[in-house]
């Protein structure tokens, strides 16, 4: 009886740590999964004659369903780029210094009352901020001189404002992860509060803080609906050689917002539905080299 | 994206619906329902429906399942075998129609239902009332000379002199058929218009833009916004957008609007299609903004 229980435990025992290996497996194979797929869909393009990687990534001409077709996603790689950087632009700082906030100066109450409030702008849906910025910011950028209101602006103070939240959140939990003895240290030689936050806890919360501008990264790449609708969705190069080399007010496309957006209607498995999948095959290393980026850099900073 | 979500469930859950009825009350020759599968075309959904719930009146033992997804969703059904009626706004590619060929050994047959009658549209406060063919060509055409509301003696809406082009995503059935037509030959869609992901939100952003100009069925019109006379050449006579003037071929930008279907249609499809082509399937069209098909 002993006996047949301790065996029937390291049965159970056994099953319960491949459940959990399993588990933990399955978001690598899931990952490898669909990078295989999306690749497999596009394949029989990129390997094609009258088709060359260097023209994708270059080339100004996007014209998909003309005869000859052109490939060219580099004004849409642009697009991106530029909407998500100046989403950063305007998303980092306001993130950083709200989490500072809340973390170590303001009081216990007003410190619940905003962590719920910033929860709730985490959970409003893509589509209403999409909506957000096609009827309500589009208003107030038409009066900066753009024609639509959509533009590299719009996206990006929306995107700006669907990012924070996580930004925000996981930098305030970098900077709670901070030991308490380092403040009670900085405190006790005399520093003031800034000195402290500035010279003490974003050091120690480095790590964190990187994580989480990171991530906010990632949606920012991400994001779909908003994006189209409040980007104005069209083939244009936000820089050019005359002052100020970039124009927040040029109306762009986006890699998410085009494949969205073309999906729908094309020929099945012909050249435009692989080119598409090309896109996300771009989309996807875009974010891995993100990812990687920060792995190594995270890394560097332990070394020290 | 989330309406393409919205539409991929509703075919997902309308073809579940559908083999479910199937089991149940299909069975093996007993007669008793009959399904037709009729999927494709967005810009056809409404019409579609409309001529399949007028259709179960008539015949309850026929069920029409209609869902949307897209042209090019509808002819990849044809080329599978899960579909039996395509719905296009758009006629079918020579690679498509290769593969439909390959896959099972026949060609498809087409058949035009009505005609959609684009309407160029603009601002309601815009002093223009017509407008050329090529001069929309040189509008929305690559290399195109027309940029600005001056060039056509037009003052600038609100101070804002240059024209902001309204197009669609370059494989809807609206931009493909806008394209063949008014764009010259061999050239393509100046970049940097502002490519909109359905009828709708064309007319809608028209409505909000002083200084826009945009293509989408006449069917879209609202209040807010102006249809223009078309004239297919410059000294020739402008007409506007009507079934008139449509089926007299006089309004230069309408396109057929069609169904497909893998060799020559079976007997209950085919009287399907015919009941859609009589002149009570033709009242239909009419009542959801379309323009009847030419009679034969």
């Amino acid at each position: 009886m002993e006996l047949q229980r301790t065996k029937w435990k390291a049965f159970y025992e056994g099953l319960i740590e491949w459940i959990i290996r399993i588990c933990g497996i399955s978001a690598v194979i899931f990952v490898f999964a669909i990078f295989i797929f999306v690749f497999w869909e596009g394949k029989g393009l990129l390997f094609s004659e009258n088709f060359s990687v260097w023209e994708l990534l270059t080339s100004e001409k996007w014209d998909p369903t003309h005869e000859p077709a052109s490939f060219g996603a580099a004004r849409i790689i642009l697009g991106t780029f530029s909407v998500a950087i100046l989403a950063m632009t305007i998303a980092v700082p306001f993130s950083l210094g709200g989490a500072i906030f809340i973390s170590e100066f303001c009081g216990t109450r007003l410190k619940e009352i905003l962590k719920v409030v910033i929860e709730l702008l985490a959970a409003i849906p893509s589509v209403v901020w999409g909506f957000i910025g096609l009827t309500i910011m589009s208003i107030l950028i038409r009066d900066l001189g753009s024609t639509t209101g959509l533009s590299v602006l719009n996206g990006a103070i929306i995107l700006a404002l669907m990012s924070m939240p996580i930004i925000l959140s996981i930098s305030e939990d970098a900077l709670n992860a901070v030991p308490d003895s380092y403040r009670e240290a900085a405190i006790g030689l005399g520093v003031t509060r800034w000195q402290m936050v500035y010279r003490v806890l974003l050091p120690g919360a480095k790590k964190g803080l990187l994580a989480a501008v990171l991530l906010g990264m990632g949606r920012v790449v991400g994001e779909t609906m908003a994006v189209l609708m409040a980007t104005g969705h069209a083939l244009n190069n936000p820089f050019d050689s005359t002052f100020p080399f970039f124009h927040a007010l040029t109306e762009v496309k986006t890699l998410t917002a085009t494949i969205a957006s073309e999906m729908g209607e094309v020929e099945r498995g012909g050249d435009h539905w692989q080119v598409l999948f090309l896109i996300g095959v771009l989309l996807f290393t875009i974010t891995f080299i993100v990812n990687m980026t920060a792995h190594f850099v995270v890394h560097g900073v332990k070394r020290k | 994206m989330n309406s393409i979500k919205i539409k991929g469930l509703t075919a997902i859950v309308s073809g579940l619906l559908v083999i479910g009825c199937g089991k149940r009350d299909g069975g093996e020759g007993d007669g008793q329902t009959t399904n037709i599968q009729n999927k494709g075309s967005d810009t056809m959904l409404q019409l579609a429906q409309a001529w399949s719930e007028m259709y179960a009146k008539k015949n309850p033992d026929v069920r029409v399942a209609v869902s949307g997804g897209g042209s090019g969703t509808g002819i990849a059904g044809i080329i599978n075998g899960v579909v039996d009626i395509a719905n296009c706004s758009r006629a079918m590619k020579p690679g498509e129609a290769e593969k439909a060929k390959e896959a099972h050994g026949v060609e498809a047959s087409q058949f035009i239902m009505g005609l959609d009658c684009l309407a160029v549209y603009v601002h309601k406060d815009n002093p223009l009332e017509k407008i050329t063919i090529e001069q929309l060509g040189q509008i929305f055409g690559e290399d195109g000379t027309i940029t600005k509301w001056s060039q056509l003696g037009v003052d600038p809406p609100e101070g804002k002199d240059e024209i902001v082009r309204l197009s669609r995503q370059s494989n809807s059935g609206t931009y493909v058929y806008f394209k063949e037509t008014v764009i010259p030959e061999g050239k393509s869609f100046k970049p940097g218009s502002l490519d909109m992901h359905g009828s709708k939100e064309v007319v809608e952003l028209t409505a909000k833009t002083p200084g826009a100009i945009g293509y989408s069925g006449m069917g879209y019109a609202t209040d807010e916004v102006k249809m223009l006379l078309v004239a297919k050449k410059d000294g020739e006579k402008a007409f506007a957008p009507n079934n008139e003037n449509a089926l007299s071929g006089d309004y230069p930008i309408a396109r057929p609007l069609f169904m497909y279907t893998l060799g020559k249609p079976k007997p209950h499809v085919k009287a399907y299609l015919d009941w859609c082509l009589s002149p009570e399937g033709q009242k239909v069209v009419e009542a959801t903004g379309y323009v009847p098909a030419p009679k034969k």
